[in-house]
């Protein structure tokens, strides 16, 4: 199907506006010459309806979790409700603008302290920014906050090196660098866990800090967490928590008391926002005590019953958001929170982990799991036992009506497939997912071909991605004489 | 409760598969230490109409006040078809579309989106979209590094502020110095010289504080030094393209197009630049491509640039971004098209500089600054904080006076007027002040 440009004619419109007053070249003659646009930027011209026929067609190629089961490992997509989308139009919160003054948004001020007041809780920690818009955007201003740490304690010109276990996601080590900081991987054990042996090697008083991922990403609890964060607290270390999975023990444990220095939560993951499409996310932070002067301003303080920002804070690594971050993100999780309250955080955790155990143990005769033991929220499996690669494995089951899980990550299992079910799907989903799992694995021994050519039933067939990025082809381009 | 679906027996039996007795035997590898410190938050479930009420009083204790404000957010109107079509779920329940096949949708309008911002810019690829302006502007100075070198940005003093705290912080990070280019009497930028080990000349246009800045002669001033322009999209329906002044990097607030306040989040970054960076650029890009049976399809490309692959060598950490707002930035702008665009552009101007026409006119009233703008500008009067207390009494938000002065125009507050302010609120706004 083509673009939005392929359709509509010259001269069609899908908006009306009022006419100016004036015409329009004696409005354009406050803009000085120089500056005044020459010609128009070439949209699309469409009717109405061709225009909703356009989005309503692309969204029909899309598959999102109203669409079916969607385990992308790591990704925890889960079901999004519908209360929050009706809520977040409410042109009480939508109609805001953050320049109103404070008497004005008393009600969005206590949304976001109470917010910020429960994530607290769940974290087990005592400080809160909300700003970061995103999980990799809390990352880098958690290595902000821990940079600042050093630089008040004098300490900033030796303390370099950020450890990394080798299970990390990607942004860890990207938003590690991005504050200046060399990443020092370290080797994963037998159990898929962080080899103490190493880790006690490679600790200095040159370690700003851990990145850890608890669990991890191969979906296992690190037991040796109390261990590992206080040997990084011995060195003078800070202990930063990649929250992604935090759907893995809501409810029933807190990164504070497992060491955490810092913790970022993934709003879209695990409190039910939706993921847009690629965002947008928020990925607020927790901070232990000694982190809180830091923290990014303006912080909500509540006085009485009510609300004022803050800007108190002289030692502030400053905004890393223009304003409060992505408050309509924020009202959805705290409508999710509210309709939970602490038994649902526990039924949370309970379903996710118990789904994927479900799983495991019903899919590990005919896959490979490579660190097989009791998962958390998800698991990783492989295909290389079966001889096919985990991508083939991935697009067939696109033929039988799912999402793919998340493939060849995390690095360290070859030809793997990451699975995460979540709370939200039904018994029979996930049976349906088993059969077409091994189904395909039995495929892969008589018929490899129809997985290599998968898929079959989607909107296109296998696209050429080597091709996309040697000649690259990123916009449309107009037509030579347009019109 | 409702989006847990599992009964007794579906537990029962998926315990059962699993070989444990009990679900609490599923953390028994979380430290007994651990569980036994949690403490319950002391919060109850709540059944959805509880929820509803609750979120539903929150809103209700906010006042909505007319926008007169702008300083990167403004209240443009949103036509019906852009929430209707954007609110399809297949859209915003998918996530990255790593699974290309079934996620042409979302490609798609990446494509379409890109193709719109290179056009508005007059610049060559987009990516997908970053957070929102002031990080957008913040990663392109740190590209500007990369390619180019040096210790330091130049920054104007009529920079938008809470943009401009966005990039200290980011500055401070990384290591990169920021200096101060003041303005002049008009409010133009006034860029004297270019020190040695510049990375980059940062330009917003308009400027923070409305005014319509002069882009000619800057880029060749530069040398190497990047020329990172940050825009207000709207107003580039009037304005020439920054990529025809030979921008570097185009990034901007793309809020304007298509989504709401929102007090003030999720936000959208627009980041655009030249052909021969794409491959030192941040974030998210669809490209064309064919499927195995020669048929056009979008893919993510340029993956090699990003964190998943790169690690610690990638050109950003970004990952998640703004996608719906961006889907909802290319509806508007393909449900306006070219003419509507203009329009509202052109209905911004005549509205904005009637009233600022109309202001002038109270005894003690005058613009701060007389250099041309757009739809914002600068008003002194004898007491502005008490004018603009007064204002919000009577329903109506401009931008305080603090926030001028932190760009160095002290007694000042600034107007901003959309299309969508109506005969009957800019009479309002004026009777107010004359009051």
């Amino acid at each position: 199907m083509g673009t939005i440009y392929h359709r509509g004619k010259r001269g069609r419109r899908a908006t009306s506006w009022p006419e100016t007053v004036r015409p329009p070249e004696e409005l354009l003659a406050y803009i000085p010459e120089e500056a005044r646009r020459k010609g128009l930027p070439w949209l699309p011209e469409v009717s109405q309806v061709e225009l909703v026929r356009h989005y309503t067609a692309l969204s029909r190629m899309n598959y999102g979790v109203d669409t079916g089961f969607y385990p992308l490992g790591s990704c925890t997509m889960k079901y999004n409700p519908k209360l929050h989308e009706e809520l977040a139009r409410h042109p009480g919160f939508a109609d805001l603008h953050p320049l109103f003054p404070e008497e004005a948004v008393q009600g969005i001020l206590e949304l976001l302290w109470r917010l910020g007041a429960l994530l607290k809780g769940i974290a087990g920690m005592p400080g809160i920014t909300l700003q970061p818009a995103a999980g990799a955007h809390g990352e880098l201003t958690g290595m902000l906050l821990i940079k600042r740490y050093f630089e008040a304690r004098g300490e900033l010109e030796r303390r370099k090196v950020i450890l990394l276990p080798d299970s990390a996601h990607g942004t860890n080590p990207a938003s590690a660098a991005m504050a200046g900081f060399k990443v020092v991987p370290i080797p994963s054990n037998e159990h898929g866990t962080v080899d103490l042996r190493a880790l006690e090697e490679r600790l200095s008083e040159e370690v700003a800090g851990i990145m850890l991922t608890v669990p991890n990403t191969l979906g296992i609890f690190e037991r040796d967490i109390l261990r590992i964060t206080e040997m990084v607290h011995e060195v003078g270390g800070l202990c930063y928590f990649d929250g992604a999975n935090l759907n893995a023990f809501l409810g029933r444990a807190r990164p504070g008391d497992m060491g955490a220095d810092i913790f970022h939560f993934n709003l879209h993951k695990t409190f039910s926002t939706p993921h847009g499409g690629g965002g947008p996310g928020a990925g607020p932070l927790a901070v232990s005590e000694p982190l809180l002067p830091y923290l990014p301003v303006p912080r909500i303080v509540k006085e009485g019953d009510r609300f004022r920002l803050a800007y108190d804070l002289p030692e502030s690594i400053g905004r890393v958001h223009p304003f409060f971050g992505n408050v309509l993100v924020m009202m959805k999780a705290l409508a999710y929170i509210l309709t939970l309250g602490d038994e649902g955080l526990r039924e949370v955790s309970a379903g996710a982990v118990l789904a994927a155990n479900y799983l495991r143990v019903r899919l590990r005769d005919v896959y490979a799991v490579p660190y097989d033991g009791l998962c958390k929220h998800e698991f990783v499996a492989s295909t290389a036992n079966l001889g096919v690669k985990a991508r083939d494995v991935a697009k067939r089951l696109i033929d039988y009506g799912f999402h793919p899980p998340t493939v060849y990550f995390p690095l360290i299992v070859e030809e793997a497939l990451m699975v995460e079910p979540t709370e939200t799907e039904p018994l029979e989903t996930l049976d349906a997912f088993v059969e077409a799992m091994r189904r395909i694995a039995a495929e892969a021994r008589e018929n490899p071909a129809l997985l290599a050519e998968a898929p079959h039933k989607a909107p296109v067939r296998r696209l050429d991605e080597v091709k996309a990025a040697r000649e690259p082809v990123l916009r449309e381009n107009p037509p030579v004489s347009p019109g | 409760m409702e989006y847990i679906p599992h009964t007794p027996a579906d537990i029962e039996r998926m315990l059962r598969a699993v070989g444990v007795e009990d679900i609490e035997d599923l953390f028994s590898d979380i430290p007994a230490e651990i569980r036994g410190r949690y403490e319950p938050l002391g919060l109850e479930p709540s059944p959805e109409p509880e929820v509803r009420r609750e979120l539903e009083r929150l809103a209700a204790r906010n006042r909505r006040l007319v926008p007169f404000v702008g300083l990167g957010l403004y209240d443009h109107y949103i036509p019906a078809v852009v929430n209707e079509l954007a609110s399809r779920s297949e859209f915003y329940t998918a996530y990255t579309p790593y699974q290309a096949e079934i996620s042409q949708g979302t490609l798609t309008w990446m494509f379409e989106y890109q193709t719109m911002i290179c056009e508005l810019t007059g610049m060559e690829v987009a990516n997908a979209s970053m957070y929102d302006g002031g990080t957008a502007l913040a990663e392109a100075i740190l590209m500007a590094r990369r390619a180019v070198g040096g210790d330091k940005v130049l920054i104007p003093r009529s920079l938008n502020p809470f943009h401009r705290e966005v990039v200290e912080t980011y500055c401070r990070g990384a290591g990169i110095g920021v200096v101060e280019v003041p303005y002049d009497e008009e409010g133009r930028l006034a860029l004297a010289d270019v020190p040695p080990g510049t990375a980059a000349l940062v330009v917003q246009q308009p400027n923070g504080l409305g005014i319509i800045e002069d882009l000619r002669g800057l880029k060749e001033r530069l040398g190497d030094a990047f020329l990172i322009v940050s825009v207000y999209p709207i107003a580039l329906g009037v304005l020439e393209p920054p990529g025809s002044f030979g921008a570097d990097i185009v990034v901007g607030e793309g809020q304007p197009l298509g989504n709401p306040l929102s007090f003030g989040g999720p936000l959208l970054g627009i980041f655009a630049t030249r052909r021969e960076y794409v491959r030192m650029m941040p974030g998210r890009v669809s490209g064309r491509t064919v499927d195995a049976g020669g048929k056009e399809g979008y893919v993510m490309t340029l993956q090699t640039r990003e964190q998943h692959i790169r690690r610690e060598r990638a050109t950003s950490n970004i990952c998640t971004n703004s996608a719906l707002c961006a889907l909802r930035a290319t509806i508007y702008l393909a449900a306006l098209g070219p003419e509507g665009l203009r329009r509202v552009a052109l209905l911004c101007l005549e509205r904005a500089h009637d009233l600022a026409e109309d202001i002038r006119e109270i005894p003690g009233f005058e613009l701060a600054l007389n250099g041309p703008f757009f739809n914002e500008f600068a008003v002194r009067c004898p007491d502005p904080e008490r004018t603009v207390e007064k204002l919000y009494r009577r329903g109506f938000a401009v931008a305080p006076p603090k926030v001028a002065e932190r760009m160095g125009l002290p007694d000042a507050f600034l107007v901003a007027v959309t299309e969508k302010r109506s005969e009957a609120e800019l009479v309002g706004f004026l009777e107010t002040l004359r009051g």
